[in-house]
């Protein structure tokens, strides 16, 4: 399938990536070649095919409900662009 | 010292056991080469002092008698691995100066065991790439050249700096990831030898994730028995990742050696693709004659959906990858841009943060899980990956392992393939089953093509069969004869 500018436009913005006007046009293009290489897939039958979800079968192993970790807000903080009193400083998100 | 650097694992650890040079002897040795081999651009930090320290630490624990597997090897740590205290950026300007306060299992397995940290290698961002220019710290320079010719070759990606290293004898081994053939596509360009084990068999826990169901870590090293050594100490179950297996991990190495005498190996016909040059097809055409000659039976086997093994993978990787990514958001760690609010903050700090390649994976991925189209790409892609897994269990109904190519060409120049992105997508065409399909595979070198560079032949093994894959590994290493060493320009 072939995907405009708009659409470019969109993703980029569900993916949070400013990408400046003059890029969408080309992206465009890009995506679309990989999109439509992707497409040959189609000619495979999958009916009735179970989809593949790990490639190993295991089942998700489980683990008591305790406390593993914590505690130490100078470690989880050690790489943060800012913070204060043992807190992330983010932006302002509420007017 | 410049001998030392020349030493394979093993023999550097026998060295070491028998008192003929201490760790701190090897590491300096090492330290000084991988100085001197800066124009390769394959170690993105250098943590001399570290690696000595930690040699030293050897050397007195071997005097103890306390000596591990690996205890004073010295190894590099592929970016994509967190080291606690040391920079780790899967090699993108979105992790900044991120200094991780833990270690990532996979390393601290090799630690455990004794190995000494020369420092952290060169990538792909991310892993995503085949050729290593996607690097936000530049290309790795491949450390062969084509006879007469001073054209810059790539050493593949994404693992590019592992290989780069091990190939150039800076390192006795490496650390290295595999999601669509990162390990054993760059092995195969720099004639060394790489293995991604089964999914599962080495933690993921500490490995910054590009695609979660695809991604596995494995070793790069100078011989099949060091890829044993390495991988034994590396693999092993981890509470910490859930999908890693709860099973023992073999004495690799054990494997080296044995006959080989019985199997039955397996040569799938459409891994002959268009374009392929004839001298990797002879070279397949040998490895079977090789294999023969051991008293393995050839069997044919057809793996029908290995065409659409590329595409399925560009649906699942880049889906996975942009759920992954999505943690990159400049509030808790790495780069922060500015923004008028706290969306422009995101969008600012990700256009700014990530490069060209890992921003149209994460497109594509938004995109084909995007509301509406899921089922048309995700899921069908999942039912696609079932077949070709189907295909190689079909395979094994009359076989025990598969030989290959590694990849459809010898290492190209830098540069030559940036224009096109499904050019590049195609390194990976021989590779990329196995890691849909979740089985071990290997590279070994098996010889050079005309212009004398290396070429490699690709092992699939059946779910945790990793042994099998290293006799025959074995197998063809010695009758390869393989002894070709880039020669040095650096």
């Amino acid at each position: 399938m072939a995907i405009d500018a708009a659409t470019v436009r969109k993703v980029a913005r569900l993916a949070r990536i400013q990408e400046p006007e003059e890029r969408l046009e080309p992206l465009a293009q890009e995506l679309s070649g990989i999109l439509q290489w992707i497409e040959q897939l189609n000619e495979v039958d999958t009916d009735g095919v179970e989809p593949m979800t790990s490639a190993v079968a295991v089942s998700l192993p489980m683990r008591d409900d305790v406390v593993t970790d914590g505690g130490d807000p100078s470690r989880v903080l050690a790489n943060a662009p800012k913070s204060v009193s043992n807190f992330f400083v983010v932006p302002k998100v509420v007017e | 010292m410049a001998s030392l650097t020349s030493l394979t694992l093993k023999g550097a650890l026998d060295g070491l056991a028998s008192g003929a040079f201490s760790a701190v002897e090897l590491t300096q040795a090492h330290v000084e080469a991988v100085e001197a081999a800066r124009p390769l651009n394959a170690f993105v930090l250098e943590t001399p002092e570290k690696a000595l320290e930690m040699a030293r630490a050897s050397d007195s624990r071997r005097a103890r008698g306390e000596a591990g597997r690996l205890d004073g090897a010295p190894l590099g740590i592929k970016d994509l691995f967190c080291t606690e205290g040391v920079r780790s950026t899967a090699c993108s300007k979105i992790l900044g100066d991120f200094v991780p306060t833990y270690e990532s299992t996979v390393s601290a397995n090799l630690f455990r065991d004794g190995a000494v940290m020369l420092g952290k290698l060169n990538m792909d961002e991310f892993a995503m790439g085949s050729s290593n220019e996607t690097s936000a710290f530049g290309a790795v320079v491949n450390p062969w050249r084509a006879a007469g010719s001073n054209q810059a070759l790539t050493p593949g990606g994404s693992s590019g700096g592992s290989a780069a290293a091990v190939a150039a004898d800076l390192c006795l081994g490496a650390t290295a990831t595999d999601t669509g053939g990162s390990i054993r596509q760059p092995a195969a360009f720099t004639g060394t030898v790489g293995i991604k084990p089964t999914y599962g068999r080495c933690s993921r826990w500490g490995v910054a994730a590009f695609a979660s169901s695809l991604d596995q870590a494995g070793p790069i090293a100078k011989t099949v028995e060091d890829a044993a050594i390495l991988l034994t100490s590396m693999a092993g179950h981890d509470p910490k990742d859930s999908t890693s297996l709860p099973v023992e991990t073999p004495d690799f190495a054990a494997f080296v050696g044995k006959s080989v005498k019985g199997l039955r190996v397996g040569v799938p016909k459409e891994y002959r693709v268009d374009g392929m040059p004839p001298e990797i097809e002879q070279l397949w055409a040998k490895g079977v004659e090789w294999l023969r000659d051991a008293g393995c039976e050839i069997v044919e086997v057809s793996l029908p959906h290995t065409k659409y093994a590329l595409p399925a993978y560009y649906i699942v990787a880049p889906a996975e990858a942009s759920s992954n990514l999505a943690r990159y958001d400049g509030m808790r760690y790495g780069l922060r841009a500015d923004g008028a609010n706290l969306t422009e903050v995101y969008e600012n700090t990700r256009a700014a943060g990530f490069g060209d390649e890992v921003k149209r994976r994460i497109l594509i991925g938004t995109y084909v899980l995007s509301a509406g189209y899921y089922d048309a790409y995700y899921l069908k892609a999942q039912k696609v990956r079932r077949r070709i897994a189907d295909d190689f269990d079909r395979a094994w109904e009359s076989c025990d392992a598969l030989l290959t190519p590694t990849a459809p060409s010898a290492a190209f120049g830098l540069g030559e393939r940036q224009a096109d992105p499904i050019a590049m997508y195609l390194n990976d065409v021989f590779t990329v089953t196995t890691n849909l399909a979740g089985l071990p595979s290997m590279s070994v070198p098996a010889g050079l093509d005309a212009g004398g560079l290396p070429l490699g032949l690709q092992l699939i093994g059946k779910a945790l069969d990793e042994g099998t894959l290293f006799s025959l590994a074995g197998a063809v290493e010695r009758a390869a004869g393989f002894r070709a060493k880039a020669q040095r320009w650096w």
